[in-house]
């Protein structure tokens, strides 16, 4: 019968002490293993030493200890996929927490540093909104739930619950409140797809319910913030090609930008046309790799010098 | 000998009987032999057949039609090639299960196309291929659909890799196609043109499944295919066909024995409404109905004529309240297996244990399995209620955020036939609520008294007892999933001395080393896989495992971040196929 065990909400946050493992059981398997239990306990300290730190990385910020081998800093025209495969994984648990604190510690990310510097764009009054995504180290999932000392609210293990991304996906856009009446267009709603490059599911949101960009953008932040790939802005090159406009101002230090697709199909860079045009014409948005994006300025830049 | 001339020299008549003194004649003549054979379609009976003596092997060889393969890199498609020779269907699966949950690297491999590319050459007349947690790229799907001209059945579950074009080739070459079910698929958004590919005089479909793609499809192909295919059985749209729109595909009613409902519209006009409801009411014979999206009470009665004969009811991703949900399940008394989403809680599950004593599986599924909104959910009274009222009840999966010690014994006191039992309190390492002792009981009372348990996921605070138990009592278990569990390597070591049985093990995030790991090195070739993460492990210990034993391929997957030494996903699996050849860089074979 063993012994019932105190362990904290995250568990491996400590070492195990001897004392708390059924320690029958281990000093049995110890002594015929030839190892002492001890040991164990050590390494597991070690380990979670490493764990409990948190790392952040501002934009614009070098993150700490990145390792050579699977490079991160994705060159703005490189299609680095092969990186992207293996960070698309890091759905960082418990970034979720870290990302808090570096947004409420930190000042404000994301849309607001650049919303307050470029403030217009071709003259229409819209903020911009080019989805800038915290960069958090790509902290490895499964220690960082480990490593976060319990906060108030539960951090996010990657892939638990054991739940399919399709489940999750229709869950969170699906939960129905009372009043909620979810249509296709029209009427009471607008609900539009978000995706979001490398994210495992989509998202639904009402466009109605915002009246702003800023709104909107921070609320996809928080939206998508557990699926960001701990990646810093760093390694944009050829910016040359970049000066011609704020948006493509806005590129530099992200790696991730809001498009939508428009009535005429086309994609286009959120923040170009004034809100209420915008929620007219928009069917779809998409964050995308900054990368892949550079394809749209131009042409969001020819139609907007062409409406001015 | 052997009337059939177009088996060759290779046939097995000719070469058994030529084998003197070492092989006595078979008292039986190959052709009883492979005509009682063509009778046996079990995979299992068949392996076992082929182990009897050399002509039962190559009588099995040549008669098998259908291929599982449950593990693609067990074996390769050349070793296939040469066994087996008349291959009708395929069914093979790649990705480990914990894929599902992003914790396998996209790119990680288990791409069909090689297969493909063999099955053309030497099995052209192949009919089905169905695939569980494979890549299946566009180059593939026209390369199958271009290579078979009997081709049938596709099937794919849990697969990736595909866009429209893909299906767009199958649609447009597949004559003789009567199976399309796509189902769980991880892919990127696939485009829905393809569904306006098939041909104009083309009828034969059966089986159509596209609900989880998310494609807008044409309403108007979509219904002339639908009208043209009088054969159609089973029909799953997806959320761009409205309640509406789907009414009017129901003209085939009286045949569909499955349907998927589509999205439902904003308002309905009452003739609408009727119009809806008379379809459903002509669907007679539905015995599997899956409910997409918002399916709100406005609409839930519009269902309830199409559900007297129902026995299984999918409403996995249609959130309910306990009340409306609670009338639905009036209306289908039949049901054998329910899927449901947590919103319904305990009141709801309340209703199941009154309404459908015949229920033998049910899965409850979380709302909020992040617990952003803090959701109750259900408890371990729902369960409970359950198994007061559903004495056959013998498939569980039940997300919940609480559960006791006591409620998990009385459940399998009610419920003794489970064959599998999934349960996940969703956060990890948590005690029984009441008592706060771990919940080591509960999966002791389990394998002590369902003595057919055949899969068992655990969760909750659970020390090396757990393991001790499991080791000890469940004697037929197969599949095992462990995660934030166990106190020690003693744990998994119970496990491997124990369960006979065990072919799947996957474990995540439990202090299990490489003593723990070693200790397997008997069993890991009997079994088809184990999946390790974020546990003790070392490279060391992989290693020394790996020097052992030969045909174990025993891949590391290395993820940026950690130190060297660790090995933090270790996927082992048996294999005459020797290590993979397209491994990508991040997965060491060791």
């Amino acid at each position: 019968m063993s012994i019932p065990q105190e362990h904290d909400y995250i568990g491996l946050s400590e070492p195990l002490p001897s004392e708390k493992i059924s320690y029958k059981m281990a000093a049995a398997a110890a002594a015929a293993e030839g190892v002492s239990p001890s040991l164990n306990a050590e390494k597991i300290g070690a380990f979670n030493l490493k764990e409990t730190e948190l790392r952040l990385g501002l934009p614009g910020s070098e993150a700490p200890e990145r390792k050579g081998g699977i490079g991160i800093g994705v060159s703005l025209f490189g299609k680095e996929l092969k990186d992207e495969s293996v960070c698309v994984k890091s759905f960082v648990s418990g970034a979720k927490r870290g990302f808090s604190h570096a947004i409420n510690g930190a000042g404000k990310w994301g849309l607001s540093i650049h919303g307050g510097s470029a403030a217009d764009l071709g003259g229409n009054g819209g903020p911009n909104v080019k989805e800038e995504i915290p960069a958090v180290k790509a902290v490895e999932e499964r220690k960082n739930e480990a490593s976060i000392t319990a906060p108030a609210s539960k951090a996010q293990v990657v892939g638990w619950p054991p739940i399919r991304s399709f489940r999750k996906n229709t869950l969170a856009t699906n939960t129905p409140k009372k009043d909620d009446v979810a249509g296709k267009s029209g009427s009471g709603c607008l609900y539009i797809k978000v995706s979001m490059d490398g994210a495992p599911y989509l998202r639904k949101i009402d466009l109605k319910t915002y009246c702003s960009y800023a709104e909107i953008s921070s609320a996809l932040e928080k939206m998508f913030s557990c699926f960001t790939i701990g990646q810093c802005g760093q390694g944009l090159a050829a910016k040359e090609h970049l000066s011609e406009s704020h948006l493509m101002d806005l590129l530099h230090g992200s790696e991730y930008v809001l498009t939508y697709e428009d009535k005429d199909g086309d994609w286009m860079l959120v923040g170009d046309v004034p809100w209420e045009m915008f929620t007219d014409s928009c069917r779809r948005l998409r964050i995308m790799k900054g990368s892949d994006a550079i394809g749209l300025a131009p042409r969001t830049m020819q139609k907007s010098k062409s409406q001015n | 000998m052997d009337p059939e001339p177009k088996k060759g020299d290779d046939s097995p008549s000719n070469s058994c009987n030529s084998h003197g003194p070492l092989h006595p004649q078979s008292p039986f003549p190959d052709e009883v032999l492979e005509k009682v054979l063509s009778f046996v379609d079990s995979h299992k009976d068949r392996s076992s057949i082929s182990l009897v003596r050399k002509d039962w092997y190559n009588a099995e060889r040549w008669t098998r039609s259908k291929l599982f393969i449950g593990n693609c890199y067990a074996v390769s498609p050349e070793i296939v090639a040469r066994r087996f020779r008349r291959i009708k269907s395929v069914t093979l699966k790649g990705k480990p299960r914990f894929s599902d949950f992003n914790l396998v690297p996209l790119d990680w491999g288990a791409n069909v196309y090689p297969w493909l590319v063999m099955f053309a050459k030497v099995y052209p007349f192949l009919e089905e291929l169905r695939l569980k947690r494979m890549t299946i790229t566009d180059e593939g799907l026209e390369l199958l659909a271009k290579s078979f001209p009997r081709f049938k059945a596709l099937s794919l579950s849990s697969c990736d890799g595909f866009t429209e074009n893909g299906l767009k080739a199958i649609a447009s070459h597949c004559r003789n196609l009567t199976e399309i079910n796509i189902q769980d698929s991880i892919t990127e958004d696939v485009g829905g043109g393809w569904l306006s590919c098939f041909p104009e005089n083309f009828s034969s479909l059966e089986i159509l499944n596209f609900s989880i793609l998310n494609g807008d499809v044409n309403f108007n192909d979509l219904e002339r295919l639908v009208s043209r295919c009088k054969l159609l059985r089973v029909l799953k749209v997806n959320e761009s066909i409205t309640l509406d729109e789907l009414q009017r595909l129901l003209v085939h009613g009286p045949r569909l024995t499955e349907l998927g409902t589509g999205s439902f519209p904003q308002e309905l006009t009452p003739r609408q409404y009727e119009d809806i409801e008379t379809a459903f009411c002509n669907c007679r014979n539905l015995q599997v109905l899956s409910c997409l999206w918002e399916a709100t009470s406005v609409y839930l009665p519009l269902l309830y004529g199409a559900c007297a004969s129902l026995t299984f009811l999918n409403l996995s991703v249609a959130p309910l309240q306990s009340g409306e949900f609670a009338k639905f399940l009036a209306h289908c008394p039949n049901l054998r297996c329910l899927w449901v989403i947590d919103t319904v809680e305990d009141k709801g599950l309340e209703a199941v244990g009154l309404s459908c004593p015949l229920l033998e599986e049910l899965r409850v599924y979380p709302a909020d399995p992040d617990d952003r909104d803090h959701r109750d959910g259900v408890t371990e009274l729902g369960f409970l209620a359950v198994s007061r009222g559903c004495p056959k009840l013998h498939y569980v999966l039940y997300f919940c955020r609480r559960m006791t010690n006591a409620a998990v014994v009385t459940i399998v006191q009610n419920c003794p036939n489970f064959t599998h039992f999934r349960l996940c309190i969703m956060t990890p390492r948590q005690p029984d609520y009441l008592t706060n002792e771990p919940m080591d009981e509960a999966f002791g009372a389990v394998v002590k008294t369902c003595t057919k348990i055949k899969r068992l996921s655990v969760s909750g605070l659970l020390t090396d007892q757990t393991f001790e138990y499991i080791g000890q009592y469940a004697k037929d278990l197969e599949t095992l999933s462990v995660a934030f569990a166990g106190s020690s390597d003693w744990g998994m070591q119970c496990i491997m001395e124990g369960c006979p049985k065990l072919r799947k093990l996957e474990i995540r995030d439990c202090p299990f080393g490489d003593a723990a790991l070693l200790s397997g090195r008997e069993k890991y070739e009997r079994i088809r896989s184990l999946w390790m993460s974020a546990c003790r492990v070392t490279m060391k210990g992989c290693k020394l495992l790996a020097r052992e034993s030969p045909r174990l391929n025993v891949e590391v997957i290395r993820e940026e971040g950690g130190n060297e030494d660790q090995a933090l996903k270790v996927y082992l699996y048996r294999s005459v196929a020797g290590p993979r050849k397209d491994a990508p860089p991040f997965v060491l074979t060791l």
